[in-house]
């Protein structure tokens, strides 16, 4: 009995914290789907997320307002790299087939840029910026209170992005300039802009998990290059472009890899998700929800 | 060719002149050879890796397991062997998906393999940590060097075969490529392999010189991140390219990293960003283009002092 109850809150803490995870993966599936951008800078995103979140709290503001500054803030840092650097590597790329890599690698130095200018400015240390740590008890365990209004919010959140995907005028932009950009040019739509506008949303979306991630652990400059990876393997899981997928996704590997840490070896779970892309992959090429 | 026997000829005598820098030449050779081979496929098919660590490791890993039971050189052909393996199975699952599949699971073998390792030792061998029995690092030096040798004359060859042609050709066009007949599938996964095998080899051929070592430091991301930069700064498209990036890449590195870490690896992000947007073709690029210019000039200058004498007579 005791054994059943413990992995009903293993399971129960992997979908609270799962939720965050499929939030952080919305946005990079934005930014790849939509802008073509293997955006390795993402988890760098979510770690300038965290680390605001600590500084703000530090002069006295609320955690859970932060994401009312750091998002903007990120928002306009995505705008500035979608509209400069990578439309200016799109109009110098031979062949467009090439632009997806060359793309890769101008990302990848951003990734240098942005970790190495985060590092002079805030140190290599793990701070404190733990929140609303109170427990709450659950079937035998306690599930800490920024875990339950963590998964809230990423939720609204992802339920948020959703509805202005499919109903609003500027999401039937984005999804007909990630179907055929140059028609939806012909119909009106500055593609430039709406480029922009999705990378902008995907570093917001990155800054807000970085608000709720830092709730729950110690954040540093060092912890953006494993975030990256969760989430390039829940966007992969989930199927490219589709943000219902990219949650079932983040659930599925929150349960997961608190599974694999309860009940085997913590340094196991970045393998048992990896091993499990492989399987998903050879028997369905798009993820769980892509499209063809 | 004659600026590659030079640098034969330089690191041959080297020890005469410094030998306390043989350090410094080790590693240079070592990222020469990794963004060399990393270009060989990436550079050319268009299809980003993000795996040299993994199997840079892997031949570190493996001279590790051996160095009790065989001699270096065959110890060298199993690391090859065995980082050839690993990427013919890695590429025969993600290879046939589109590009941008493949990178991410390159990028994630990164991290899948050193944390498999650390579980295996962690569980059954007990062990923690790699301690490598030392050789000069004379020998290592030359030993490199060797493999750097065999590393540029092999992918000169397959850049002037058939298989080269067929890669040139799906990182020109893939569907095109296949309506010619090529089996793209093959020739993706056989080059990644190929290119697989050096890097393997050089994680083995560098490990005496190391003396300690363990999964995390051996299967380092930056060790994926190296190779890319300095062919990126190079010029990906060439032969030399890659060559030059590693060398100085490596130069830098070991002069300037110890001191300068942080400022050096923020600088390291500029410049690819600078690179691949106002440099696509690399620092060997600028060699026609100056010499274009230059000869311009040069040509202006005589054709002006021609113009001149033709004046005055």
């Amino acid at each position: 009995m005791a054994e059943a109850e413990r992995l009903l809150g293993l399971i129960t803490i992997g979908i609270l914290a799962g939720g965050v995870y499929g939030l952080l993966a919305v946005g990079l599936s934005l930014q790849i789907g939509v802008c073509r951008v293997l955006n390795i800078t993402h988890g760098e995103f979510l770690m300038l997320g965290g680390i605001l979140t600590f500084t703000f709290s530090q002069l006295g503001i609320n955690p859970l307002l932060a994401p009312v500054i750091v998002g903007p803030i990120l928002f306009g840092l995505g705008f500035l790299l979608q509209a400069t650097l990578f439309r200016g590597v799109k109009a110098r790329v031979p062949s467009p087939s090439a632009f997806e890599g060359n793309a890769l690698l101008a990302a990848f130095g951003v990734m240098y840029v942005i970790q190495y200018l985060a590092r002079i400015r805030f140190g290599t240390q793990s701070l404190p910026s733990q929140y609303l740590t109170q427990p709450v008890p659950y079937v035998g365990i306690n599930l800490a209170v920024n875990l339950i209004v963590g998964f809230a919010i990423a939720a609204a959140l992802g339920i948020a992005v959703y509805l202005f995907l499919t109903r609003s005028r500027v999401g039937k932009a984005i999804r007909a300039t990630a179907e055929d950009p140059p028609t939806a040019e012909l119909m009106g739509v500055n593609t430039n802009t709406i480029l922009a506008v999705c990378f902008g949303l995907g570093g917001l979306l990155a800054a807000v998990a970085g608000t709720l991630v830092s709730m729950r652990t110690p954040v540093s400059t060092a912890m953006g290059f494993n975030n990256t990876v969760i989430a390039l393997i829940v966007v992969t899981l989930g199927g490219l472009g589709s943000v219902p997928g990219s949650f079932i996704a983040g659930i599925i590997i929150g349960i997961v890899s608190m599974l694999v840490a309860g009940l085997w070896e913590s340094v196991l779970i970045v393998p048992v998700y990896y091993a499990m892309l492989m399987v998903l992959l050879l028997v369905r090429p798009t993820g769980i929800l892509g499209k063809k | 060719m004659g600026f590659l026997i030079l640098l034969i000829a330089f690191v041959l005598t080297f020890p005469l002149y410094g030998g306390a820098r043989t350090r410094v030449l080790i590693t240079m050779l070592v990222y020469a050879i990794l963004a060399m081979s990393w270009a060989m496929f990436s550079g050319t098919t268009g299809y980003m890796s993000l795996a040299p660590a993994a199997f840079f490791g892997t031949g570190i890993y493996t001279t590790y397991l051996l160095q009790n039971h065989l001699p270096l050189p065959i110890i060298i052909v199993a690391a090859g062997l065995i980082s050839f393996v690993l990427a013919v199975l890695l590429g025969l699952v993600t290879l046939r998906l589109k590009g941008i599949y493949f990178t991410i699971f390159t990028f994630g073998l990164v991290v899948f393999i050193p944390n498999v390792v650390t579980y295996v030792e962690g569980e059954v061998t007990q062990h923690h940590g790699w301690y490598f029995n030392v050789l000069d690092r004379t020998i290592i030096l030359y030993t490199m060097l060797g493999l750097a040798v065999v590393t540029v004359l092999a992918i000169y060859l397959i850049r002037r075969s058939r298989l080269g042609l067929a890669m040139q050709s799906i990182g020109g066009n893939e569907e095109a490529a296949e309506h010619m007949g090529i089996d793209t599938t093959r020739t993706k996964v056989l080059t990644f392999a190929i290119s697989a095998i050096f890097m393997g080899a050089a994680g083995a051929v560098l490990a005496p010189s190391l003396s300690y070592s363990n999964p995390t430091i051996a299967y380092s991301a930056f060790y994926s991140f190296v190779p890319i930069v300095a062919a990126v700064f190079g010029g990906m498209g060439s032969l030399q390219g890659p060559i030059v990036g590693g060398l100085l890449f490596g130069f830098l590195e070991k002069t300037l990293k110890v001191e300068w870490n942080t400022y050096f690896m923020l600088g390291f992000g500029i410049i690819i960003v600078l690179v691949i947007l106002f440099l696509p073709t690399g620092m060997v690029g600028l060699v026609p283009i100056l010499r274009d210019k230059l000869g311009g000039a040069i040509s202006k200058w005589r054709k002006g002092r021609e113009g001149e004498q033709h004046a005055n007579t």
